[in-house]
């Protein structure tokens, strides 16, 4: 269920980028207050026993498959909201940079998809209700089952939702529902047993370790600004996604791409851009391609947009340079890499030398 | 994921900590750097291909200079590959709409969009991960927590960091005893696997319980004070502007095409 860059957009990235960040500082401050230092070390244990107990398989009873758990839920029956938010965050954020388990732009999507639905949703709105102050028995098997389908089911239709508006993966919308929302409906049960199963034990075992029964009433009062928070959170998720929506995706999408990129790559760009431009104008080198007619648009800075206009009409010639000139470019790049590598080493077996001459 | 993947950590752990120019960068610019190139690499079109091509030469220089094995990251992106190559691989049975050709075979829209979400998807994924073996994780979280990381969170990263590899032996330790004693069966039951699971979250919890004692006997209140002489230099704004530039003008322009025009010359 981890979302890769390469199948979303800018905008969608960006946005689910904004909206995990606020809920991240959100969770942060609200630990930060409520918090005895002794969660610390309990938050970074069990963020590193959510990646062990992922290593860990069983058997599915008559399906031969195997299953484990995912950790959303079971987090936030110990820890609570805030701090599983923060803990599953960090769970994504450690599998993204070390595994390349989801891309860097679409952690957002991953922290908001896996973290926000089971501990801002499922958990206050169906397991609490649900579970109560039970001890175990029938309704803690109930509420976590529940809260653990719910949760998968609407994080896997976020994942549909935030693939399809990023519209590079052709899948329709109704296909992509399809495939998702059973095999986690599967996963969710599977998530849910376990889950039951696990805290049932823990209960039976070490009921004290579920520290969050003892503040029931804190819980209680914080729930209404949960509430509150999501609700900013939804409105501005809404207005973000609808306002894109209302555009033409594709066009969008570079837009959003110059909005977010703004900052970093305009203002340098400008002077070489358009000094080359002119030297582009005039030794009109590759007098068919695009070229030509970009320097037009130089001023109002839409390239993208132009080519996108021509791309239908592209020649076979067109697609051959396209290929060899791609082709190159990669073996350019291959060996741009190959010879600064020399060249470091070169330089790092000189420096190696020189300090054991200085130091024998 | 396999426990082989966490070997693999083992080794990038190694990596991050090793001394080269790429290394001694501050992590902030690096960070930046390749925040804006995923970007400019995702804000392409769905059907440019030729013109991504141009971007590789951002990793391939952050490789080759922080003395980064290519083998390790293009192991990590074969592993990481299945989601993006099952989602991509759609768009050829859809759309079939011809929209280039080679010679004589027609090249669909589809095939085009999923040559450029594997492309795409190579471009970030080993930029990103490059990012971390030329930086190490600890170096990282101080950076981006300079950046407005949450304190919490970043001690929190830290945190998890520091005991992944602790707890995963635990878990490996634990469910070899389980496999020695199960004759040979080698997935758990689930009554077997539950017993296993809370067992180890108990023990875990148990270990954090030291850990905190420990900690507060060294003096630890609530957040970790580290020492950081990271400094802003010249050259760290220079590697900034100068891919920035980069960045901007193989966006703008798509250079590899027109080298390729350069060498076809007047086949079209």
């Amino acid at each position: 269920m981890h979302m890769a860059d390469a199948l979303i957009s800018p905008a969608v990235g960006g946005t689910m980028w904004v909206a995990s960040t606020g809920l991240l500082a959100w969770s942060a401050r609200k630990v930060r207050q409520t918090l005895d230092d002794k969660l610390v070390p309990m938050m970074g244990v069990l963020g590193a026993f959510i990646f062990a107990a992922q290593m860990i398989n069983f058997s599915i009873p008559g399906t031969g498959s195997i299953g484990h758990l995912g950790g959303g839920m079971i987090l936030t029956i110990l820890l609570g909201p805030h701090a599983a938010f923060l803990v599953i965050a960090s769970v994504l954020t450690v599998q993204a940079l070390l595994f390349a388990d989801g891309g860097l732009l679409a952690l957002g999507c991953n922290i908001f998809n896996l973290g926000v639905f089971p501990a801002f949703i499922a958990y206050p709105l169906i397991y609490k209700p649900i579970v109560g102050n039970a001890q175990g028995g029938a309704r803690l098997w109930a509420g976590a089952m529940i809260a653990g389908i719910v949760g998968l089911q609407m994080g896997a239709f976020s994942v549909v939702l935030e693939t399809t508006m990023s519209g590079i993966s052709d899948l329709p919308f109704k296909t992509f529902v399809w495939l998702m929302q059973p095999i986690h409906l599967a996963i969710g049960v599977v998530e849910g047993l376990a889950t039951a199963a696990v805290v049932s034990l823990v209960l039976r075992v070490r009921p004290e370790s579920l520290p969050e029964r003892q503040t029931t009433d804190h819980h209680a009062a914080g729930y209404r600004r949960v509430v509150t928070g999501m609700l900013i959170a939804a409105l501005a998720v809404g207005c973000g996604l609808s306002w894109f929506a209302s555009t033409r995706p594709d066009g969008l999408e570079w837009s959003m791409g110059k909005v977010s990129g703004k900052e970093e790559l305009e203002p340098p760009a400008e002077g070489i851009h358009e000094s080359l431009a002119k030297i582009q104008q005039k030794t009109a080198f590759l007098p068919d391609y695009g070229f030509k007619s970009a320097e037009s648009v130089v001023t109002t800075a839409q390239p993208a947009q132009k080519k996108a206009d021509q791309w239908p009409a592209v020649s076979a010639g067109t697609s051959v340079a396209g290929l060899v000139g791609g082709l190159l470019t990669l073996l350019l790049a291959g060996l741009i890499g190959y010879g600064l590598k020399h060249r470091v080493a070169a330089s790092y077996r000189r420096d190696q030398t020189s300090t054991d001459a200085e130091h024998p | 994921m396999k426990f082989g993947h966490y070997m693999e950590v083992g080794k990038m752990d190694e990596l991050g900590r090793m001394d080269s120019p790429m290394h001694r960068l501050d992590s902030r610019a690096k960070t930046l750097t390749t925040i804006a190139f995923i970007v400019t690499v995702m804000s392409f079109r769905r059907y440019d291909v030729a013109a991504l091509m141009s971007f590789f030469v951002y990793p391939f220089t952050m490789m080759a200079v922080g003395r980064i094995p290519p083998g390790y990251i293009v192991r990590k992106l074969l592993i990481a590959s299945p989601f993006a190559l099952v989602v991509g691989i759609f768009n050829p049975l859809l759309d079939k709409q011809v929209m280039g050709s080679l010679g004589s075979h027609g090249i669909s829209g589809g095939w085009l969009s999923f040559a450029s979400i594997v492309i795409r998807f190579s471009l970030t994924v080993t930029a990103a991960i490059t990012l971390v073996a030329c930086t190490g994780i600890h170096r990282l979280c101080a950076g981006l927590e300079r950046m407005g990381l949450p304190r919490v969170f970043a001690v929190q990263l830290c945190l998890l960091y520091r005991y992944l590899f602790v707890i995963v032996d635990e878990g490996q330790r634990m469910r070899r005893g389980v496999e020695m004693r199960s004759m040979g069966r080698r997935s758990l039951s689930f009554s077997t696997y539950v017993s296993l699971i809370g067992h180890l979250l108990l023990r875990a919890m148990d270990r954090a319980q030291r850990v905190y004692q420990a900690m507060v006997s060294r003096g630890f209140a609530g957040q970790f004070r580290v020492m950081r002489p990271t400094v802003v230099r010249w050259n760290d704004v220079a590697f900034m502007v100068g891919w920035a530039i980069f960045f901007a003008a193989a966006r703008v322009w798509d250079i590899p095409t027109a080298i390729g025009n350069f060498l076809v010359g007047g086949v079209a």
